[in-house]
This record gives structure tokens, sequence and C-alpha cells, in this order.
């Protein structure tokens, strides 16, 4: 399919007559310098390895809020006085944080899946009368399938997306479950005897005193998830979501002539795209975590907290 | 809520009554010339012309699916597509786990691609694919064996000097060595395997029959021999 770069003569109406030009990418071989290497940026490859750095984004503001409620719920109940609620918390931080990501990422992934379909086909197939285990294969009824074969690719890729998400965010909550238990205890006892002694009950002084207060001690560890969790997305071509790095390796790669845009080993230059975007997410995320201990070092009997007290005083 | 569900049900059901009739293709999308991400994204290379004429013959609505190199097989059987059509070699070791239709390209050599002519092969160290027939062979010849997830790869470790040689198809390597003038094939030719075949779970004979009878069909007509004349060359075995 040709593909033409028109120059947006609507928003540079100066420039209209000069900059109107009409690139056709219709015989990449015949291309030389610039006007090849502008076709081959926008071939329909490269479209999808610039989608994919949304993928990227799209998985992180999904997965990051997520993960967070996990470690919320994960606290919570390692707090909690209802003791198998208490085992259960502690039980899931602990064996979570203890397996390796890629084992997990490997195992729990199929298992997960397999499980869905299971439970789908018994659901649905209820007459079925073959075994599910036939050896090494797992056979479920077409009918149970997650998604159905007959689903279109997207749909595949967003049930391959939402597995990601979930997967990371039982990782990524496990260990933000630990961050947040260790917050919890470091709120001065003093603040909660203070909000009892007023006649609040446990519910409300947990959520009214302790969870306002505890953010600014969680603020450290939780900031050093995030940057783990964004540099953690190349576990998504495990679960089959292509991410960056996996277009960077493959678009990288040397082309022979059986490609229309032929080119010796670049992998170099695509990674070393890879490394500035990576540079440019860590800054941005440091200025906005650096907003936030501002913002929630408020009114806080911490170090920043006073500093920002004699300041306004 | 009832609605929803009752919706739910009947979409799955006509989907289910629909699906008996769609196969899903797994393949790597990173061995050229069988199948390889062509510039537009998409699957193309020998196995895609020839999986579209099979589905076209077995009357069959087909869908290509990319998958790790790695993971081919425990997502087949596990059921996340019907069938591998990557360039496997039929083997003894692969037919314990999947089952095997007729070969759509007969047992084809294998080379050693190498920077010089003098390499030694029998004690250097040799770049292959994961899991593939000519690791294997690599192990058995004694030499040292550098694996690698992607062909690809095994290409670049020779270039930058890890690797001695790589050894792949020769079907693979015939346009890598010819787009190189520093690149030289090292040694004879090295027959391995079966041929290639379309790999299925082996609870599902219907399907690989369906194939096998559209590979049968082709193979007497003469256009699977004109698929391989034109994606594999004039030199490359045919039936």
């Amino acid at each position: 399919m040709p593909i033409q770069i028109l120059h947006d003569t609507a928003r540079h109406p100066r420039h209209a007559g000069r900059d109107a030009t009409i690139l056709s990418c219709t015989d990449p071989k015949t291309l030389e310098g610039l006007h090849w290497l502008a076709c081959y940026l926008t071939t329909g490859k490269h479209m999808a390895f610039y989608a994919s750095f949304g993928t990227v984004l799209l998985l992180l503001a999904v997965t990051a809020p997520v993960a967070l409620a996990f470690g919320f719920g994960g606290a919570m109940a390692a707090r909690s006085h209802f003791a198998p609620l208490r085992w259960f918390g502690q039980g899931y931080t602990a064996i979570v944080r203890g397996v390796p990501d890629i084992a997990f990422f490997l195992f729990f992934v199929i298992a997960l899946d397999q499980a869905i379909e299971y439970l789908r086909h018994k659901v649905r197939c209820p007459d079925w009368d073959q075994p599910i285990r036939q050896g090494s294969d797992f056979v479920v009824c077409q009918a149970a399938k997650m998604p159905l074969s007959t689903s279109p690719q997207w749909v595949h890729e967003t049930y391959g997306f939402a597995i990601a998400v979930f997967t990371f965010a039982i990782v990524f909550g496990a260990f933000a479950a630990n961050v947040l238990y260790g917050a919890m205890r470091a709120v001065p006892h003093g603040q909660i005897e203070t909000a009892e002694a007023y006649g609040m009950s446990q519910r409300q002084s947990f959520w009214r005193v302790l969870v306002p207060q505890m953010w600014i001690f969680a603020l450290p560890g939780l900031s050093n998830l995030w940057m783990i969790l964004i540099k953690a997305t190349p576990l998504l071509f495990l679960l089959g979501v292509e991410d960056i790095v996996y277009w960077a390796r493959e678009l990288g790669g040397s082309k022979t002539d059986i490609f229309e845009y032929p080119h010796p080993d670049w992998r170099l230059y695509y990674f070393l795209a890879l490394l500035v975007f990576y540079l440019v997410l860590t800054r941005l995320s440091e200025i906005v975590l650096k907003r936030i201990t501002h913002r929630l070092s408020r009114g806080q009997a911490t170090a920043l907290g006073e500093a920002q007290r004699k300041a306004a005083a | 809520m009832k609605t929803l569900i009752l919706t739910t049900a009947a979409l799955a059901l006509s989907a289910g009554l629909a699906s008996a009739q769609t196969v899903r293709l797994g393949t790597e999308g990173a061995y050229p010339p069988y199948n390889f991400i062509n510039d537009a994204g998409e699957v193309a290379g020998f196995e895609r012309e020839l999986g579209d004429k099979l589905c076209e013959l077995a009357e069959k609505t087909c869908e290509w699916v990319t998958n790790d190199w790695d993971s081919i097989i425990p997502n087949l059987v596990s059921g996340n597509y019907d069938a591998i059509i990557a360039g496997m070699s039929i083997t003894p070791e692969r037919e314990e786990v999947v089952a095997f239709s007729q070969n759509y390209t007969p047992p084809s050599p294998s080379a050693y691609a190498a920077l010089s002519a003098d390499v030694d092969l029998e004690n250097g160290v040799i770049a292959a694919q994961t899991g593939t027939i000519q690791a294997n062979h690599v192990v058995d010849t004694g030499a040292t064996l550098l694996e690698f997830p992607n062909p690809d790869e095994t290409v670049a470790a020779v270039r930058n000097g890890e690797a001695d040689a790589a050894m792949a198809d020769k079907d693979f390597l015939i346009p890598v060595v010819e787009g190189d003038p520093d690149m030289v094939f090292v040694g004879e030719d090295i027959p391995l395997g079966g041929g290639i075949g379309m790999a299925f779970r082996k609870s599902d004979p219907e399907l690989r029959e369906a194939f096998t009878a559209a590979i049968q069909t082709m193979k007497d007509d003469g256009s699977l021999n004109e698929l391989i004349i034109k994606w594999l060359g004039e030199d490359s075995p045919r039936f």
C-alpha cells in the first residue's frame, strides 16, 4: 500500500506552496537518502512499533492503580484481627514476593487461562464426555475457549492485555502490600491514641487518621516499585503482548532482500531510542513524585512537613 | 442484568456453532523466507502463502497468530491456537508431544555460515536457535553450542565474532550469505530431519487429516513445487 506523507499545510499556510511535497513510497528499492528513511520509518511495522509505546504507557497507567489497590487490600488483610484473613494477607505477600517474576509469568498465566477455560467448559458444555487432559493436550469444547477462536484478533489481544494487567497487579501488589503494611506501622501511635481519645471508633481512626498520614511513609517504597514496573514491561512478550522491546528487536534485526527495506543489524539504534524513552519516563516520574512528596508532607510531623510549616509562618 | 446474561449466552452459542470452521495458525514470524513479519506488519513468506492456500483447499477460515519459538509447542497443546506452521522439521522427539501433517517440504539440507572458510566446525563455537534440529546436531558433533532465541541473532553472533559459525536451514542462510560479501558457506550441507510439516494437537486428528489431504492435493497438482521455487529458490529440493 503506498504511504503518502502530506505536510500539514493547514497549520502553516505561509509555507503551503513550498512545502506541499508528496512523498511516494510505492517502490522503496528505488528510493535514496532521507526519502528512503521517511518511507522506512512510516511502514506498517513501524506504526505497530510506535503504537506499542502507547500499549506500554496504557499498561502502566492501568496497572499502577490496580496494583496499589491489591497492595492496600493485602496490607489491610495482613493487619486484620480476624486470623484467617491475616494469614491470607501475610501468605499473599510472602509467597508472591518469593516466586521469581519470570516463573510467575510463565506458570501462573497458563494456569489462570486454563482455569478460566475449565470453568467455562463446565458451564457451557455439561454433556462433554471426553477427558480435558489428554496426554499433554488441554482440550475444552470450542464454546469454552477464552477468547473464542472465532473472535477477531483484537479480542485476543485485549484478553492478553487484561491477563497481563492482572498478573502485573498481583506481583506488584504483593510488594506494595508490604510497603503499605510498613507505612501503616510507621504512623506515630500517639496519633491513633488521640483519635480514639476523641471517641473515634477503630474504623474511623483507621480511615480518618491512619490512612491520610501513612502515604508519606509509603511513598519512597512505592516510587521504587513504580520505577521497577516501568522497566518490567518486556515481560509482556511472555504473555504474547508485543511491547516496545519486542518491536525494537524485530525491526532492528538485519533484513535481507526479501524485505522491502533491507538493512544491516540496526538493533543498537533502536535500543538507543528505547534508552532515551526510558530515561525521559524516569525523569518525568521523578518530577511528579517530588511534587507528590511536597503535597503529602503538608501538615505532617516529618522534617519536610515541619520545614513547610515554618516557611509558611 | 438478565438481558446481558442472555445476550452473552446467545453470542457464545452462535459463536460456538461457527467456530468449528475457524482455525488459528501459530507461526514464529522471524524465519525468512519461511515466515516473517513484512514491512506492513503482517505475517508473510512461504508458509503464509502455503497456509492460506491450504486453508482454502480444506475449506477453513484461518487466522494467523505469532508466538515466540520457545513456547510455540506449549501454547499449541494448551489450545491457544490450533496448528503450528513455522518451519518446524518433523522429528521423533517432537512427535512424542504433537502430531505432524505429512511434510510440505522434502528433507532439506542445513548448512554452516561463517566469516571465513577455514573455521573449525568440530571444535569451534557454533550458534544455533534454541530447540531446533540444528542445535541438537551441533551438540552431537562435539562443537560448543551457543544458543539464541531467534535465528537472526545467530547470524548477528557470527558477524560480531561471538560465534565461529551459525548453523541453520540452508534456505534461511542463502539470502543472508548472498546479501553479505563477508559471509561464506563452510563445509558440506547436512540433511537433517524428515522435512517440514504442520504440527497439531494429538487430540485433533480430523484437523490434521484435512490439512494432510490439502497438502497432498498441492503435491499432486504441482502447485506446492511452484511455491517452493518462488520462495525457497531453484536449488531447494522439490517433490
